[in-house]
C-alpha cells in the first residue's frame, strides 16, 4: 500500500508527459508490469527506510539498491544521491538526503 | 564468506589465465537474480524492474541468431509508450537539415531500399556485475547481448533525403520513452556524422524477420553496427542534423571512459582531454558451452563451443588452451554471418584423462587486436573484454 502512494505522483506526471508528446503514443506501460511483482523489494528495516523507499520509487524500483550494494561505501552512495537530485531532479531537501546517505550507507554498502 | 568465483579462483591455485565464470555465465552477481517474464518476451533474467532491465540466460545464446523473445531489454527511463505502428512518425530536421522531413512507417519502407545486417546488439556495460573492484551500475552478467538479423533502410539516405549541409558534425537522435520527472534528461545521443552515415547504420524495424518486439524498440530503431547499444536509440522519434556538438547528459556525462584508455573508434566532438564517450565493441569472445563446472564423461566426446566478435573487422581466429594459457590452439570456426555478427567456434576437448581441465578462450580480430588477460579498470565499468575460462571436470 505504501509503494502504492509513493508512486501516485509518478503516474500523474507521467501521464503529463505521454500527453505533450504528440498524437502517436499509445498508452505507457504500466510503470511496473503487474505480474513481475515489484512489490516484493522491500529494503532493511531501519530508520530512514521510509524515506528512502517513498522518494527513490519515484523514478526506479528498489531492486537498484541492494544489487549494488557490493559496489558501494559512503563516498559513492553519497555520489549517487547527488547524481539523482542534481542530475535527475530527484525532489530532496538536504536533511532528506542527508538521511537517505545515512540509511544507504548503514544498510548497503558492501552487503546486498 | 567467499564466493562461487573466489572459490574457484582459489582452486585454480593462481596459475589460471583469464577469469573463470560460474555456469550460469553471471558471474557472482546473483544476489537479485531471478528470471522473469516481460509482457511478450520469455522468462530473462531480471536486473531490475523498474525501468526494466533484463538479460539473456547463456542458453539462449546459443543459437545463431538471438531469439526476439530471449533478446536482453535494457532502458534507462521509466515511461515507455506503446507505440501504434500506424499512426507513428519519424521527424527528421535540424540546423544543418536543409528541410524537414516527417516520415510514416510506411513512407520509411516503401521510400528507401530495404537492406539487412546481421550485427551483434551489445550494452556496453554487458558484464559490469563481473568487475573487480565492484562499480555501480545495473550488474549486468553476460546476457546483454546478442546477434539479430536487422532489417530497414539506410540511415544515410534518410538523412540525405532531408539533405545534409556541409556544417553537419553530430547527428541526434531522440526515442519516444521518457521520464518520470521533467527534469530527468530525456534520453538523447548523438553520433559522429560520419558514423551516421556509414552505409551500415540503418533505422530498422524487423528483427530476425519480425516486427520489432516493444521491449528492443517498436516500431522502429537505430541500428549502429559495431557500436556499443547505447546508440541504438529504440522507439526512435527524432532525428536531428546539427553543426555543434550536443551536449545532454547522456552524452556529456554517462557513457564516457577515460580518454586514450581504448582502442575503436574516436568522437571527437564529444572528447575531452579526461573523457570520451565509449563507441566501438572491443573484440570480445564467450563461452556457451559447456558451463563451469560441469562434469564431462572420460573418454567421450566433447565439444567447446561459443562466440566470438568485435567492432566490425571482423573475426580473424579463435584459440583455446586447456593449460593456463601456455598454448593456444586455434578453434573450428563456423558459418560467416558478415562482419558485425558474432562468429561461432567449436573446439574438441581432450577428455582422456582424468581430473580438472581448464579451458581459457581469445579470440583475435582482423584488425589484430586480441583479448587482454587484464581489465583496463574506468568508472562505469565498460568494455569487459577481457579472456574468460571455464573449469570443467572429468571423470
Amino acid at each position: 500500500m505504501k509503494v502504492a502512494l509513493a508512486r501516485l505522483p509518478a503516474l500523474a506526471t507521467a501521464a503529463l508527459v505521454l500527453g505533450g508528446a504528440g498524437g502517436w503514443l499509445g498508452a505507457a506501460e504500466p510503470l511496473v508490469p503487474a505480474q513481475l511483482k515489484e512489490e516484493t523489494v522491500r529494503l532493511k528495516d531501519a530508520p530512514g527506510r521510509e524515506l528512502t523507499e517513498g522518494r527513490c520509487n519515484i523514478c526506479h524500483s528498489l531492486d537498484y539498491i541492494p544489487s549494488n550494494a557490493p559496489a558501494m561505501n559512503r563516498a559513492v552512495w553519497q555520489k549517487e544521491v547527488q547524481k539523482m537530485r542534481d542530475r535527475f531532479g530527484g525532489p530532496l531537501t538536504d536533511e532528506e538526503a542527508r538521511q537517505i546517505l545515512d540509511y544507504l550507507d548503514g544498510n548497503y554498502s558492501g552487503k546486498p | 564468506m567467499a564466493t562461487r568465483r573466489e572459490l574457484l579462483l582459489a582452486a585454480t591455485g593462481g596459475c589460471l589465465i583469464g577469469r573463470v565464470w560460474a555456469s550460469d555465465g553471471a558471474g557472482t552477481v546473483a544476489q537479485v537474480e531471478a528470471l522473469a517474464a516481460l509482457p511478450g518476451k520469455k522468462p530473462l533474467i531480471r536486473r531490475s524492474f523498474r525501468p526494466p532491465n533484463f538479460e539473456t540466460p547463456l542458453a539462449d545464446l546459443a543459437a545463431p541468431l538471438t531469439d526476439n523473445g530471449a533478446f536482453f531489454v535494457r532502458y534507462h527511463l521509466t515511461v515507455i509508450p506503446r507505440i501504434d505502428p500506424d499512426s507513428w512518425r519519424l521527424q527528421v530536421s535540424g540546423a544543418s537539415a536543409r528541410r524537414a522531413l516527417t516520415l510514416s512507417l510506411a513512407e520509411l519502407r516503401s521510400g528507401f531500399e530495404q537492406v539487412e545486417v546481421v550485427a551483434v546488439n551489445q550494452c556496453a556495460g554487458n558484464r559490469r556485475g563481473l568487475f573487480t573492484p565492484r562499480v555501480p551500475g545495473v550488474q549486468w552478467g553476460g546476457g546483454a547481448m546478442g546477434n539479430a538479423r536487422w532489417r530497414g533502410v539506410r540511415l544515410r539516405e534518410v538523412l540525405q533525403r532531408a539533405g545534409v549541409a556541409a556544417d553537419a558534425l553530430e547527428v541526434v537522435f531522440g526515442g519516444a520513452d521518457a521520464p518520470v520527472l521533467p527534469a530527468t534528461p530525456a534520453f538523447v545521443k548523438s553520433l559522429p556524422v560520419e558514423r551516421a552515415l556509414d552505409e551500415s547504420t540503418l533505422v530498422a524495424f524487423e528483427m530476425n524477420g519480425r516486427p520489432l518486439p516493444h521491449w528492443n524498440g517498436a516500431p522502429a530503431r537505430l541500428v549502429v553496427p559495431g557500436w556499443v547499444g547505447t546508440y541504438w536509440m529504440k522507439h526512435l522519434a527524432s532525428i536531428r542534423i546539427e553543426p555543434r556538438a550536443f551536449d545532454g547528459f547522456w552524452m556529456k556525462t554517462a557513457y564516457r571512459v577515460p580518454t586514450g584508455a581504448f582502442p575503436g573508434a574516436r568522437f571527437t566532438s564529444q572528447e575531452t582531454a579526461e573523457t570520451t564517450p565509449v563507441t566501438e565493441l572491443l573484440v570480445n569472445s564467450l563461452i556457451v558451452s559447456p558451463g563451469s563446472g560441469a562434469r564431462l564423461s572420460r573418454g567421450a566426446h566433447a565439444e567447446l563451443a561459443g562466440k566470438a566478435w568485435d567492432g566490425g573487422a571482423g573475426i580473424e581466429g579463435v584459440e583455446v588452451s586447456v593449460d593456463g594459457g601456455q598454448r593456444w590452439r586455434d578453434a573450428t570456426l563456423q558459418r560467416d554471418l558478415g562482419r558485425f555478427a558474432w562468429r561461432e567456434f567449436r573446439f574438441v576437448l581432450d577428455t582422456s584423462r582424468a581430473g580438472r581441465l581448464d579451458v581459457a578462450v581469445r579470440a583475435r580480430s582482423r584488425n589484430g587486436a586480441k583479448q587482454p588477460d587484464k581489465l583496463t579498470p574506468n568508472p562505469s565499468g565498460y568494455h569487459d573484454n577481457i579472456v574468460q575460462a571455464v573449469s570443467l571436470e572429468i571423470a
